[in-house]
């Protein structure tokens, strides 16, 4: 189990490396290779010549590209320092950038906003893991029924709408129209009930897309899993139907929901943008949005960078649960 | 050819033999034979009711794209004119009930502009099926490629392009989409505007979807390298590349036509998403995803609005999704049906 954990660290370490060079690659080298210049793109094309000038020094942009990825990867782990144009800006430790066009450093900005989005993806996860997968397992188990049709027929709709529609849809139904629900965002300080108030929409909204991807799913391997060997072999046993189904058929149908769950969770906590967006949450997919709009590149870059290492570490804890279910894992 | 669609059609003749035992066994010894793997799927495909719906549906959808300026212009409205007399001064919305729907503007007009929403539903549908369709084409030639040579070459060539695979897989798309498609200048190889915005969503779009048809590429050509008819062809002295193109290409076929098919309605979600998050299509150019965005400060006011380009994104990808259902469940020999 040591070796397995120490060989899987190591690998995420020299991820870790190759996730901060691509994204360096794709915020550095893409603008250039297409002709556009990466100075005025962190401040934005309105921005004078002489600030465009102060940014090109401060990013080091006329030193070799290994000294700047260099300065990139520094600034991660001890801080780094901006000077040039005439003056200093300190980013400190662990500096993910800074915004020239805002002036601010952009970590306070992620850890500000990290909050918001973890609660909605979390709460989002609990909702479809258990709707999903119980829709699933029942639809495979009942297959051919009205329920299972039905069940299907639902989650093909489900995976076919842009949750920026169902967003709005339930927000003009349920906010608008019914006025059960105030859909305004409330900190959690402040009142847990407005927070709830504020969450439930999005959290029904995300969770009804990825609940019909879920079912869709575990049907599909459920009713693989029920033509195997093993389950003739333990219906033989005479062990009774609920055994099959609960112990054994269940324990394979989950090793690839948690695969999926992880790579999910990872990749939502690092931007449920088009939720935020429709919902107004302020999240770090909502920064994104602004920064887009702003031209704030750096805070883009921040958010790409925070929302690859949540991915990366979201995958590294699955492989450890892997472990811990499936001992064929480590010992391979 | 022949030998190696022997696979599936064997495979499929318990149910080409059940159905034709009604016909008398020595017919179906004929049909047997006869039926190359296409004509199985097509035949299989025929009776999926559900798919040949989607099926209609997208050629409809195709039909109205390539005819847009005709169908707006039988109805005599155009996408960017401004009809700023249907719209309330006061509240910004339009005058009449359901967001102005009339016999002249068949969808209503859009809020403050006034733009005739069924011309601008019709020119969107060009915007989602382009880049829909060529973005998938763009990951189907990049995956086959780069999926063939890591299953056939092994060694060091299939560890790189599977790692790059993974990696690709385990990012958040849309994120580094739109982080991609934010750095990308807005004029290139002499393209300008839309033209140049939806290039480069093809591009990007296209560039992370390939790794999903280059995994089942791979292994497909894992497993079919090994079969005695590659062997065969070996021992005949056939070169590498007549192999892979000659002998292996033909047989990823339906894996790569039912990746195509899924692919198309997941681009058309992601064009709309980031056109809805503005670094897609810009107005006034029509595209589905930016009515919906723009459609955020309407959603009490004007319900209509959102409706009508949230229903259209729903239908195509429906459509879409119905059909390549359809199409997988057909291509597959091991399919129930």
């Amino acid at each position: 189990m040591l070796a397995y954990l120490i060989r899987r660290l190591f690998a995420a370490a020299v991820m870790l490396v190759v996730i901060i060079v691509v994204v360096f690659g794709i915020f550095f080298l893409v603008p250039k290779w297409a002709g556009v210049d990466v100075a005025t793109s962190f401040v934005g094309k309105q921005a004078d010549p002489a600030a465009v000038e102060a940014v090109a020094q401060k990013l080091k942009l006329d030193e070799p590209i290994i000294v700047q990825v260099w300065e990139f990867f520094k600034g991660l782990f001890v801080g780094r320092t901006y000077a040039g144009g005439g003056d200093v800006t300190q980013c400190s430790a662990p500096c993910f950038g800074y915004s020239f066009r805002s002036e601010q450093a952009i970590w306070p900005v992620l850890t500000d906003r990290f909050p918001v989005t973890l609660a909605l993806a979390l709460g989002a996860a609990v909702l479809w893991l258990i709707f999903g997968v119980a829709a699933g397992v029942l639809s495979a188990l009942k297959r051919g029924s009205i329920w299972d049709r039905g069940a299907m027929v639902v989650a093909l709709g489900g995976v076919s709408l842009p949750i920026y529609f169902t967003g709005l849809l339930s927000l003009a139904i349920f906010s608008y129209g019914l006025g059960w629900i105030d859909a305004q965002y409330v900190p959690l300080e402040d009142s847990f009930t407005g927070w709830l108030g504020g969450m439930i929409l999005p959290w029904i909204t995300l969770a009804f897309l990825y609940a019909a991807m879920y079912a869709r799913i575990t049907r599909a391997t459920m009713l693989e899993i029920l033509g195997e060997d093993y389950i003739r072999t333990a219906r033989a046993k005479g062990l009774k139907e609920q055994t099959v189904i609960g112990k054994h058929a269940m324990r394979s149908t989950m090793t690839p929901i948690l695969t999926m769950l992880g790579m999910d969770l990872g990749a939502l906590i690092g931007g449920a943008i088009l939720t935020e967006t429709t919902f107004s949450l302020p999240g770090l997919g909502q920064a994104v949005l602004q920064a887009i709009k702003n031209q704030d590149l750096p805070i883009i870059l921040g958010v790409t960078l925070i929302t690859s290492l949540a991915v990366l570490l979201a995958n590294l804890l699955v492989d450890v649960l892997y472990a811990v279910i499936d001992p064929r894992v480590r010992l391979a | 050819m022949t030998a190696p669609l022997h696979e599936p059609t064997a495979e499929a003749a318990p149910n080409a033999a059940e159905e034709a035992a009604v016909a008398g066994a020595e017919e179906a010894k004929q049909a047997v034979q006869g039926r190359s793997l296409g004509r199985i799927a097509w035949e299989r495909l025929k009776r999926d009711k559900l798919a040949l719906t989607g099926g209609i549906v997208v050629l409809v959808l195709i039909a109205i794209a390539l005819l847009a300026p005709v169908i707006t212009g039988l109805v005599g409205q155009d996408p960017e004119t401004r009809h700023e007399d249907l719209i309330d001064p006061l509240f910004g919305t339009p005058t009449g009930s359901l967001g102005g729907i009339s016999g002249d503007h068949l969808f209503g007009v859009e809020p403050v502009s006034g733009r005739d929403i069924f011309a601008r539903i019709v020119y969107g549908a060009q915007i989602s099926l382009l880049v829909g369709f060529l973005s998938a084409i763009v990951a189907v030639i990049l995956g086959t490629v780069l999926g063939i040579l890591a299953g056939f070459f092994g060694g060091w060539v299939d560890s790189f392009i599977s790692r790059v695979m993974d990696g690709l897989l385990a990012f958040p798309q849309l994120l580094f989409i739109i982080a991609l498609v934010s750095v990308m200048p807005n004029s290139m190889l002499g393209l300008e505007g839309t033209s140049v915005r939806v290039f480069v969503m093809i591009l990007v779009i296209g560039f992370f979807g390939w790794p999903y048809v280059g995994r089942v590429v791979r292994g497909q050509t894992l497993s079919l390298r090994e079969r005695e008819y590659v062997e065969a062809a070996r021992s005949l002295g056939a070169g590498r590349f007549y192999i892979l193109f000659k002998e292996l290409l033909p047989n990823l076929v339906a894996p790569i036509i039912v990746y195509t098919t899924m692919m198309i309605p997941t681009n058309i979600l992601t064009e709309a998403a980031l056109s809805f998050l503005g670094v897609g299509v810009k107005p006034p150019t029509a595209s589905w995803g930016q009515m919906l965005s723009s459609a955020i400060d309407y959603y009490d006011s004007d319900p209509m609005y959102m409706v009508i380009p949230g229903v259209a994104i729903f239908i195509t990808v429906l459509a879409f999704n119905l059909f390549g259902d359809g199409v997988r469940d057909a291509l597959d020999p091991k399919g129930s049906r």
